[in-house]
This record gives C-alpha cells, structure tokens and sequence, in this order.
C-alpha cells in the first residue's frame, strides 16, 4: 500500500530517469543518482531508449539497484515524448515508484512535467538540493535572485535536478536488469522529423566548462578565439543575448534569463557586462573568470579571477598556455 | 478559431527582490507581463490576423495589480481579457486547474498559449497541467509554428505543425491535433510594442472577472508549498590579477589549475 509518505513498508522506491547523448549516458545523470541514494531508498534507473546500449557497468558503479529497460510492444518509442511519458507511468506503477527524479534538461522539461501532470503529482523542476525524507526540494526562483524550499505534498513526488547541481560519488552495489514492455499510443501528437541544430553547438546545460563572448565580439567570425580556446579546455561556447540578438551565433549559445540555465565548474565570460539576465542564466557556476576592458564592469565586480584587457589579446595567451598543461592534453 | 493565451504578471528580471516574511518578497517593485507570455500573446495576436472570425482571449490569475498586465495584453491586440482575482496565489498545481476551467467556463478553445515558463516562481509545468486537465495534448519550447485550418472546427484535420527546441539547438518537428497547448519560447516570434492609439483603445475592452471560489476547483490533497525563500548569495573572491597579459594569464592559470581545481 502506498502511504503519502511516498515510501512502501520502508522502501522508497525512487525512479530515476536516466538520458543518454550518441548512445553514450550522459554524465549528469550520476549526479542526480547520487542525490537520490538514501537509507531505506531503492533505486531504479528508468531507461527508455537503451536499444543496444550498455549501461549496467556505469549505473551499477553509482548505485543503481535495478535497471528498468522499457520499451513498447510494436511501435518504438520514437522519441516520442507522449509515448514515453506513459510508458514511464505505467513502469512507476508497475514496481511500486513512488518518487520520480530526472535532470533539467531539454528532454527532462519535457518528459517530467508531462509525467506529473498526467498523474497529478507535485513537481520541482530545477532543484539544486533534494531532501527526500521532507520531500523538500531548494530550487533559485526570481532570476536566481532568491532560493525557495519548496515542500511536496501527495503520494508520488517527482523532482527535476539542476545539471552539474550535485556531484557525482561513486558507490558500487550490483544491479539487475529487468525489461519491462508497454502498451501506450499517441494519437493527437506525433513527431514528424528531428531537425539537427548548427552542428558543433553544444549542450550548454550540462557543460564542466564554458567560455563565452558577449558584444566585444563584433562578428561571427571572431568566435573563432573562443572556439579555439574551447577546444583545449573541452569546453563549451556560450554567449549574451546581444551576440544571438546580432546573428553572430545561433540561440542555442544563449546564456541568462531568455536562453540557457548554465551550471558549470568554470565560466569564463569575455567582454561580456554581466547584466542581471546574463547573471540569472550562470550564477551558480563554480568559478567565474572575467575578461574585460572595463575593471567596473558588473562581471568584473562579481566574479572570482579577472583580467582587465582586451580578450582578443587575452583569450589567444590563454589557449597557448593551457596548450602547455599535461593534464588537460591527455 | 479561439486563442487563449495565459499571461503572468511578473517582478521585472532587473529589479532587487527583497524579503517581507519568510515566503513572500517585496512586491513594491516593478511588474511586467511574463517575458514568455509576450511571445504568445504576439503569436495569437498574428494568428487571429490570418484566421478569419478568431478571437483572442487573454487569462491572468493574480492580485489585483495583476490588471495592468492584462492591459498590456489587451494592448497588443488581444480582444478581451478573463482575470481570475485572488490576494493569495496558489500553487503550480491549482493555478494550472483554475486557468483550465477558467478557460473552459469561457468558451471552447482552439489553441491555448502558455509561455514555457515564468520567470519568478519557474514551475516549468503550467503547460502541461493545463493541457492534463482539458485532456487535450501538449508541446512545449515551440519555436516555430504553422497552422493547417479548415472551418469545420470539428474537423480533425484542424492541426499545428510546431517546432520544439531541444538541446544542441536540435528541433523535435511536431504534429498535433488541435485543441491543443503551446508552451512558447523566446525564438517563436518579435513581440510588438503596441502605440498609443491602441493603448487608448484597449481601455475601452472587456475584461471578466472571475471568482476561483466560483470555478468549483477542490482543494486538492497535492501540491508544493514554498515554505522559505532565501535571498541567494554567491560569494565570489573577486581577485583581479593585475600585471601584463602574459604574466596575468599565467597566474590566472595557476589558480584555476592548483587552488580551484577546475582541471
Ligand atoms: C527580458 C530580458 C531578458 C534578457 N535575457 C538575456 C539573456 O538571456 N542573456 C543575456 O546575456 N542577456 C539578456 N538580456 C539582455 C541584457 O539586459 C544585456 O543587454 C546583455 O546581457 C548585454 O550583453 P553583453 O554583456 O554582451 O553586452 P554589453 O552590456 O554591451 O557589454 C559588453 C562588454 O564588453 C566589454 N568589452 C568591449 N570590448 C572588449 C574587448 N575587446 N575585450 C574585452 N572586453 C570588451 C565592455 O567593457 C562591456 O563590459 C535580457 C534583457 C531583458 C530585458
Ligand atoms: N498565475 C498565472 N496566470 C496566468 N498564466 C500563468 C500563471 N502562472 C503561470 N501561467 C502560464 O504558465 C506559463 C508557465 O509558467 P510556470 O509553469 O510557472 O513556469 C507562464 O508563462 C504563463 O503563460
């Protein structure tokens, strides 16, 4: 019997949807499955989309007792966010989960409300902390201005966790693998094709390291010093809502209130101002380097390390030295 | 066809928020229509431009000053607003329930607009619920749009081709039958400032109040509680590295290598 302590004869039964990039799990995840590991807690990885992948070595390396593989009799998922939505609840229903956690990414903004709308199930999207025992979830609200404790109420709880919020321990157990197939339709959505975006964008939202320009850029062109950059860090480029307003770079790169919620261990921001919107997108970044002309810029006055010069001059010395690095030139 | 478009009337992004008590913030500050929210309202404002016999209704569910925000709507060519009156907002759960059978009580819609999210609260779900609720489908981050419309509203070959952003800048293409819910992004389209002329006009546009009391809504056993807000702090070392570049830089280095560990 399900109480609305959300546990079943003292188990929590804790579902984890777990997302995959070019067949490979996406590092984000074993963030979320550390957070989710507790006393008492049973924890499921809900794989959706796992033909051909292999992922009890990883899972089970973070704690995953049971790897649910769920697919559909007939048709497959498709990516079809309606399909697997049901699919999900009817694998929740099927093993007694009663607490659903996924990331904040694309795919989870989608999949995750649609879940606990479906169910009428309390959801805190974008939380940066997870109490399960409370059901106490602390997510930024206001532009990040402010962190809210948000408390659930109801049978079934689902969170969504901010990428790159927790950090991934390892704890080793053994899991099984347990196919699980479903009957589900889509009748009044259907996908029709996946458009790829300009190649070489990044997901920003999941990204360890970001280097991103803002209006001194100037053109399209002159990313190329922070492509460059980028590319021996194995970071991400990111950008201000001046520079996609311009069309120097698609919105894919935006940071800040109207494009991406940034959450990395480094941001490095060139000739970028640091406005409140820029700031609402990449303030919970671990280190903040800016690199700027103006010493009063905003970005200047809140970051960790910064250097007051030209980034064109600036950037094309920090590749050369970080080419020098052993460790990051593996 | 009827487009109802679900605005929120939200803190400007630029101003300092406060604390009054433990959960509520200083609302003394300048309020705006959800960033979101003015891309939806553009996009049912250019629908109705195309489709012969729309009408656009805008919903807010708010506090009185709420109005202002409707008015702006109202403005950029929305024909009418429905404003569902509370001094005590509810959560992302009953907001969701009350806006649907707000909408429902007011007519029936043919595509209803959320923005994909509020930039305040962030429940990231409106969409979603709302469409649960009238049981009708639901595609949010939508970037692009198409209608396919025939005037047999019964049709079901009355259909939206949307595009959804997804990560990479990657796009799911998506068919949906309509009634439906569009959660809209900030690339859909250019939000039009209105002028005066239309300001002046606006004014003289029906706004229907409603009652959440009135809406039959129970109470229901779930929901999330915002028990505490905490004004966020992010201590940052603000360490200016002074010197010539290539001097700065190795320094830079040397502190994101050794002491912050960052690679
Ligand atoms: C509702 C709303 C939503 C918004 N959403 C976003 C958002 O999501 N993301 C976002 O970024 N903005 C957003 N904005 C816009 C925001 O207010 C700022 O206008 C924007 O962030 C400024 O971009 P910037 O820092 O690149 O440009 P600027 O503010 O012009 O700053 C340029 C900086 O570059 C420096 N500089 C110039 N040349 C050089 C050089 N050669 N080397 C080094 N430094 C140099 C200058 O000193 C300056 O500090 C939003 C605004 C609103 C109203
Ligand atoms: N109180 C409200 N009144 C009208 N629309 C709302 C309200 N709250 C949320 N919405 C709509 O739902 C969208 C997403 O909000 P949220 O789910 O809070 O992120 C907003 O952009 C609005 O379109």
């Amino acid at each position: 019997m399900a109480s609305t302590e959300n546990t079943e004869n003292g188990v929590k039964k804790i579902g984890i949807l777990i997302e995959f990039e070019n067949d490979k799990i996406k590092k984000a995840n074993y963030g979320v499955i550390t957070a989710a590991r507790g006393a008492g807690h049973e924890l499921y990885a809900l794989v959706t989309d796992a033909e051909g992948v292999h992922c009890k070595a990883q899972l089970q390396a973070y704690g995953i007792q049971k790897i649910v593989l769920i697919s559909l009799k007939k048709v497959s998922l498709e990516q079809n966010p309606v399909r697997q939505a049901k699919a999900i609840i009817k694998a929740m229903g099927h093993f007694g989960i009663y607490t659903l956690c996924g990331l904040t990414s694309p795919q989870g903004k989608d999949l995750l409300p649609r879940i606990a709308a479906a169910i009428d199930a309390p959801l805190v999207m974008d939380c940066l902390h997870v109490n399960f025992a409370d059901g106490i979830a602390q997510k930024p609200q206001f532009s990040g201005k402010t962190i809210a404790d948000i408390k659930v109420r109801g049978t079934h709880h689902i969170f969504g966790i901010r990428p790159n919020a927790i950090e991934a321990v390892s704890a080793p157990c053994r899991a099984d693998v347990i196919p699980f197939e479903a009957h589900v339709d889509s009748k009044r959505l259907k996908i029709k094709e996946i458009k790829p975006g300009v190649s070489g964008t990044a997901n920003l939202s999941e990204a360890d390291i970001i280097i991103s320009g803002g209006r001194a850029m100037r053109n399209t062109k002159n990313y190329k010093v922070l492509y460059d950059c980028a590319q021996v860090l194995n970071a991400a480029v990111g950008a201000s809502r001046v520079a996609v307003d311009a069309g120097w770079v698609p919105h894919a790169m935006q940071v800040g209130q109207t494009g991406a919620t940034v959450n990395p261990k480094l941001y490095i921001a060139c000739g970028i101002s640091g406005s409140v919107q820029h700031f609402a997108g990449m303030k919970t970044a671990g280190v903040i380097v800016a690199i700027n002309i103006d010493p009063d810029a905003n970005m200047m006055r809140n970051c960790d390390y910064g250097i007051v010069g030209d980034l064109f001059e600036i950037v094309p010395i920090l590749t050369r030295h970080l080419m020098e690095i052993p460790e990051i030139n593996q | 066809m009827k487009i109802y478009v679900c605005i929120k009337h939200v803190p400007d992004s630029a101003v300092q928020i406060t604390l009054t008590a433990k959960n509520r913030i200083d609302e003394s500050v300048t309020f705006l229509m959800n960033p979101y929210d003015e891309h939806a309202v553009e996009e049912a404002v250019s629908l109705k431009e195309q489709v012969a016999d729309s009408e656009v209704i805008a919903v807010t569910l708010g506090k009185a000053a709420a109005l202002s925000t409707l008015a702006s709507a109202l403005a950029m060519g929305a024909d009418r607003g429905v404003f569902i009156k509370t001094d005590d907002p509810p959560d992302g759960v009953i907001t969701a329930k009350l806006l649907a059978a707000a909408i429902s009580q007011d007519g029936r819609p043919d595509i209803i607009f959320t923005g994909k999210e509020s930039i305040d609260s962030v429940g990231m779900q409106t969409a979603f619920r709302i469409g649960a609720a009238l049981d009708i489908p639901v595609a949010t981050h939508v970037a692009a749009l198409s209608l396919d419309w025939v005037l047999n509203r019964a049709s079901d070959q009355n259909r939206v081709l949307v595009e959804c952003e997804k990560s990479g800048g990657d796009r799911d293409v998506i068919e949906m039958q309509l009634p439906c819910v569009i959660g809209v992004g900030k690339n859909l389209n250019l939000p039009r400032y209105p002028t005066l002329p239309q300001i002046m006009k606006a004014r003289k546009k029906e706004i229907k109040q409603i009652d959440p009391d009135s809406l039959g809504i129970e109470k229901p056993l779930v929901g999330m509680e915002v028990l505490k807000l905490h004004v966020a702090a992010y201590e940052r070392k603000n360490r200016i590295i002074k010197g010539a570049p290539e001097q700065a830089v190795a320094q830079l280095i040397k502190c994101l290598h050794e002491e912050e560990k960052v690679f």
